[in-house]
């Protein structure tokens, strides 16, 4: 029997409810801040390395030029006029309290300072317009307050001017940058991927050692030999992949999937060495060039391997990076077939097969999974997937269904295009910032508790690395079990039926039950 | 504040993760140990001794997974899972035991 109240009951006697809505109290997470990355961390992708002398100028500079590159960050410091559509839009607003992270203030604490220096009104009257000098206080909340914005764009889709603070945010990094105030987690973690092809430093031969050991769990698990192949000249197809499926649970789980997926359709696939990372940590530090060089290793990858499809793993912004910018920071793509998408993701590929009838899942195995599904922001507001619009929504939604009889979807302002983010995304997945991710964790968790309480709903499925991890490590502070969060290649795993496995019925030796076709009753489950 | 021991100094990041790993020892990991508030069992050793076996090899620490694999290989099926990994080390096994094990913290969306 499944336990269909998956959340432990918080004694509020002892502590106050989590799940509890904080008042407001302005400034509250001021103290909130990443480690500053370090001289070396900073040289190594091209920024000084420590806060240089003449800071207030070179930052106004760089404001200057970032405006003056982009139009779009222009309008979106110029247009707001304080309507105050947003304010309750943020998941770090909602879960903090902090009046600070609205996303109108947040974008203000730039905004201030380009009225101050480069409109009119600014200049002569800067108190009538609210404009403001550049000073170490201002730094300072830039430094706090532009690292607890995760860029999952909500609020822009609230805004009636589009304005997206996503972009604000990107820029008031890349000024700190190039002042010398970096962050650790994300400047050396790109460092790592310059040298080494991914974002956990994993080398080569660890990674083989990875992947010939998961071939084997797949062999014990099934009787069938699913290969992983790791820098085969020649294959069809590259994935491109967060190293985290390399690494981390529930993603690896994922990444047996898309195996399984690939051996059943008889493709010839590779992972590559050299391009081992689909993240792309340059996005979010707002970093053009960071940006290009990592996507120019997959580029490089995919002509070495000689191959004719790329595929990007289960991860959010890189698919962003991927669908929305590889063309233009790495194409033309005119040595790969493009009678496919450039790139295609495994969402879609998978989906096509089963669209086709060429996969068989014995429903059964998730029989003990509840499902709701997460959608990622970056690839529900800043991508798509398959060719129709929403494809992003429906196609990992359509994998769930086939895969699993029971699919129930949280409350509708909190998924699709007004998803929430998992409160750790946007280069904040690191342990200093664990308070201001559980926080922001708060409004996925008020719904997941809403689709436990009615639908009985016990795990969530996620299709973005970042995510995977940051609920995995918050959602006990919520009274959930870790694993209640899984990739959505794991259930298409524990469901997949390959040809010549070893099944239940085999083990059994008596069991009449015939496995499922895929779509056969796609719908059941729905709510 | 770095790591003092026997009169030697050893220098940590933030995070209380060492800066030059030779000067690891199993004093030394009883040291962080102790400021993670947690007290080194044989399964505790049984983790930091895999952890830095598998780095030796590889330079760098092994998949959750992968772990996971070994520590049912020697301690049996019931201990052979992430929970109770987490159990032996409350802040994840990847990032505290590569802590306690001298080894760089494992790095991206992990």
């Amino acid at each position: 029997m499944v336990e269909l109240n998956i959340r432990q009951p918080v004694n509020r006697e002892e502590q106050p409810d989590p799940l509890e809505i904080p008042s407001l109290e302005r400034g509250a997470m001021a103290e909130s801040k990443p480690y500053v990355a370090s001289p070396d961390h900073q040289a190594a992708i091209g920024y000084p390395g420590e806060l240089v002398d003449n800071w207030k100028e070179k930052a106004i500079d760089k404001l200057g030029e970032l405006v003056g590159k982009s139009r779009a960050l222009q309008v979106y410091l110029d247009s707001c006029v304080k309507c105050g559509a947003c304010t309750d839009k943020c998941h770090y607003f909602l879960g903090t309290g902090d009046p600070l992270n609205m996303p109108v203030a947040r974008q203000d604490l730039l905004r201030k300072v380009y009225r101050r220096y480069f409109t009119f009104a600014g200049k002569y009257v800067p108190w009538l317009v609210g404009a403001e000098d550049l000073t170490e206080e201002v730094l300072d909340e830039w430094y706090s307050y532009f690292h607890q914005c995760s860029q999952c764009r909500r609020c822009s889709v609230y805004c009636p001017y589009g304005i997206d603070t996503a972009e604000v945010s990107m820029a008031a990094r890349e000024i700190m940058d190039s002042i010398g105030k970096g962050q650790k987690y994300c400047n050396e973690i790109i460092g790592k991927v310059h040298t080494i092809g991914n974002n956990l430093g994993l080398q080569k031969k660890a990674l083989q050692a990875t992947l010939e050991d998961l071939e084997e769990d797949i062999e014990d698990e099934t009787g069938v030999q699913v290969r992983l192949p790791l820098d085969e000249e020649g294959a069809d197809i590259m994935l491109v992949t967060p190293s985290a499926d390399f690494f981390a649970e529930p993603h690896v789980d994922g990444l047996i999937g898309y195996a399984k997926v690939f051996h059943q359709a008889g493709a010839s696939w590779t992972i590559s060495s050299y391009a081992s990372e689909a993240a792309n940590f340059g996005m979010f530090i707002g970093s053009y060039e960071n940006m290009r060089e990592i996507a120019l290793r997959i580029r490089k990858a995919a002509e070495d391997l000689k191959v004719k499809r790329i595929i990007f793993g289960e991860c959010g912004h890189a698919w962003r990076a991927a669908y929305s910018f590889l063309n233009t920071l790495a194409g033309p793509f005119d040595f790969l077939d493009q009678d496919y998408p450039i790139p295609q993701h495994i969402c879609e590929y998978t989906h096509d097969l089963i669209e086709k009838g060429e996969l068989t899942f014995d429903k059964s195995q998730n029989d003990d999974f509840r499902l709701t599904y997460h959608d990622s922001c970056n690839v529900a507001r800043a991508s798509r997937m398959g060719d129709a619009p929403g494809g992003q929504f429906e196609i990992p939604r359509a994998i769930l269904r086939a895969v699993c009889n029971h699919f129930y979807d949280m409350p509708a302002d909190t998924i699709r295009e007004s998803t929430f983010c998992c409160g750790g995304g946007g280069g904040l997945l690191t342990d200093e910032l664990l308070e201001v991710r559980t926080k922001g964790a708060q409004p996925r968790m008020r719904a997941l508790q809403q689709v436990s309480d009615d639908h009985g709903v016990t795990h969530m499925a996620a299709l973005c690395a970042i995510c995977k991890t940051q609920f995995a490590k918050v959602m006990p502070e919520y009274g959930f079990e870790m694993d209640a969060v899984v990739s959505i290649h794991q259930m298409v795993s524990n469901a997949i039926v390959l040809d010549g496995q070893i099944t239940d019925e085999d083990d059994e030796d008596e069991d009449e039950a015939e496995p499922d076709t895929a779509g056969a009753d796609a719908d059941e489950g729905e709510e | 504040m770095p790591y003092q021991l026997n009169g030697t100094v050893v220098e940590h990041d933030e995070e209380g993760y060492i800066q030059e790993l030779d000067k690891w020892s199993k004093e030394l990991a009883e040291l962080i140990a102790e400021d993670e508030k947690i007290e080194m069992t044989d399964e505790h050793w049984e983790v930091v001794n895999f952890l830095r076996d598998y780095y030796e090899e590889y330079q760098i620490a092994p998949a959750v997974r992968v772990l996971i694999k070994a520590i049912k290989k020697s301690m049996g099926k019931d201990k052979g899972n992430n929970k109770y990994l987490y159990t032996l080390f409350p802040y994840g096994p990847a990032k505290q035991a590569c802590k306690i094990a001298g080894l760089p913290k494992p790095t991206g969306c992990v």
